[in-house]
């Protein structure tokens, strides 16, 4: 084949790479340095780093990602490791697929109804005698239902990276007389560590971004930085703002590949 | 020990399940909020079927996910294809990693950069809007589908080709496309679910007048319960099933072939 007749087919994509790729990132970043009446400045970055709501902002949308992200690898990890062992494995792994074919909004909708006045979860309490509470629009409520949306991300990674480990290094741990528990900690643990690094790269980020559940189930009292640059973009109109958070998003995002991602994988090539 | 486990995988999956479920049973029920059952009834569907708007969303929605998935797939096939015959190492790894942004963006930033873009270029916000971001964020997938199927592909074989005398066309058409075809079709149902899962990049480049389901199930909801949303998800379950027993049936024939040629290789 000759190069020549080839690299027509590069044009199409080679655009969606510029137009939607490089193109919209720079817009981002160039935006970012206007002010509301389009002169350039660098009032917004001044505003976001000198007033405390942002920076506080920034400070609680990464606090509640990490919760987000903690109770889902709590909630993830021993699920597909049972799931490893199962006969049907495929099976099972397709039943955790599944719930991500639904609709976001669809299962946060079904959460309204759960956590309302006279829903199921208060039906609940009041059945095992705690008593009625106010679950809509808290705090919690936005945590358990991000945590819920995110739990079958979290565990394929970590159910493939269990799937990879080689089940001698079990056997051998065991030949040598660790205990179950010094097993999984000293050899499992450690060898599945990538797959528990992918799962937080696909659960962290977009937890700082859930701004339809901070509207629908967290009651507007949970801001995070997408929920701002939503605001600015579509309410207030605010574009530079709106950039400028959006920057702060990227460069938080940036962070979190750099520490995410596996550099031990290169020995293993 | 053994039992523990058993338990507890079958709370993660009740779950999992109970609000889809819970969602489900409601939609059948009397009245108009999601408490207390009271009784069967097909009205909410009766209800959704009768409803011009609704409707309408449905048959955008669908026509946006096909026309983009089907685009996508062919951007993405090129972009493949392309990516696998770069020589230079560097060249692949950068074309990747800029391959791998929208997959790694958050949906918020997508759709604001989106809409700075089609602001910028007068792009108006409705139908093209949102069918152009929807093929922009699908052609990632799609790519990251086909590659693995391309590195499979022996080189020998084209060489074999081209010794025969087949022109880069005839290669092309008998040889990488019939070998890559599953991951072409992965690509596409992949797409298809990316479109029709797809919110907030929607949310941003819609503009007035035109809407998707899931905008459309965002601003009900936002008013508070209606039974109709209910109705919605039900129909929406079945047609997900269909999807992935559809995308389950495809990688199960896929792995068949794939045993077959590997024992007839034997």
């Amino acid at each position: 084949m000759t190069k020549r007749k080839t690299c027509g087919y590069f044009i199409p994509y080679g655009l969606w790479l510029g137009l939607f790729v490089i193109a919209p990132v720079a817009l981002i970043v160039y935006q970012s340095f206007f002010s509301l009446d389009h002169h350039v400045t660098l009032a917004n970055y001044a505003t976001y780093f000198q007033s405390g709501v942002y920076l506080k902002m920034t400070l609680n949308s990464v606090w509640y990602a990490f919760l987000i992200t903690l109770f889902t690898g709590l909630i993830s990890y021993p699920t597909a490791y049972v799931l490893r062992q199962l006969k049907h494995r495929q099976f099972w792994l397709l039943l955790v697929i599944l719930p991500t074919w639904i609709n976001i909004l669809l299962k946060a909708y079904a959460f309204i109804g759960i956590f309302s006045q006279d829903g199921v979860a208060n039906s609940f309490l009041r059945f095992i005698g705690i008593g009625p509470q106010q679950l809509l629009f808290t705090n919690a409520s936005f945590i358990f239902v991000a945590t819920y949306i995110q739990i079958p991300f979290m565990i394929l990674p970590i159910y493939n990276s269990l799937a990879d480990l080689n089940p001698a290094y079990i056997n051998a741990s065991l030949d040598l007389g660790a205990t179950r528990w010094q097993t999984f900690y000293r050899v499992i643990f450690p060898l599945t560590l990538p797959g528990v690094k992918a799962g937080v790269q696909a659960v962290f980020i977009p937890s700082l971004s859930l701004f339809m559940l901070t509207r629908l189930i967290g009651g507007n009292k949970v801001i995070t930085l997408g929920t701002a640059i939503e605001e600015h973009f579509l309410t207030t109109m605010n574009w530079g703002m709106g950039s400028t958070i959006g920057v702060v998003l990227i460069v938080a995002m940036i962070i979190v590949m750099q520490l995410t991602n596996d550099h031990s994988g290169r020995s293993s090539q | 020990m053994k039992k523990l486990s058993r338990v507890y995988l079958v709370l993660v999956f009740i779950v999992l399940y109970l609000p889809i479920l819970y969602l489900i049973a409601y939609s059948f029920s009397q009245g108009t909020t999601m408490t207390n059952y009271h009784g069967f009834t097909w009205q909410h569907y009766r209800d959704l079927f009768a409803d011009p708007r609704m409707l309408a969303i449905v048959a955008d929605t669908l026509l946006v996910a096909l026309l983009s998935s089907l685009i996508a797939t062919l951007i993405g096939t090129l972009g493949a294809l392309s990516i696998h015959r770069t020589s230079k190492r560097v060249t692949r790894d950068v074309l990747l990693s800029l391959n791998n942004i929208l997959m790694v963006s958050p949906d918020v930033i997508i759709g604001a950069s989106f809409l700075i873009f089609f602001t910028t270029l007068k792009v108006p916000l409705g139908f093209t809007s949102v069918l152009l971001s929807h093929i922009a964020f699908e052609i990632p997938i799609v790519v990251l589908m086909i590659l693995p199927r391309l590195r499979e592909m022996s080189p020998s074989l084209l060489c074999a080709a081209a010794d025969l005398g087949a022109t880069t066309r005839q290669q092309l058409n008998k040889i990488i496309i019939p070998f890559i075809t599953p991951g072409i079709m992965a690509g596409f149902f992949m797409a298809l679910t990316y479109s029709l899962d797809d919110f907030a990049v929607t949310f941003f480049v819609t503009g007035n007048g035109f809407s998707t389901l899931s905008v459309e199930i965002y601003s009900r909801a936002r008013q508070g319960i209606n039974l109709e949303i209910n109705a919605l998800s039900g129909v929406m379950f079945i047609f997900s099933l269909l999807l992935v027993g559809g995308y389950y049936l495809l990688q199960q024939g896929n792995a068949k072939r794939r045993q077959r040629s590997q024992e007839a290789a034997q």
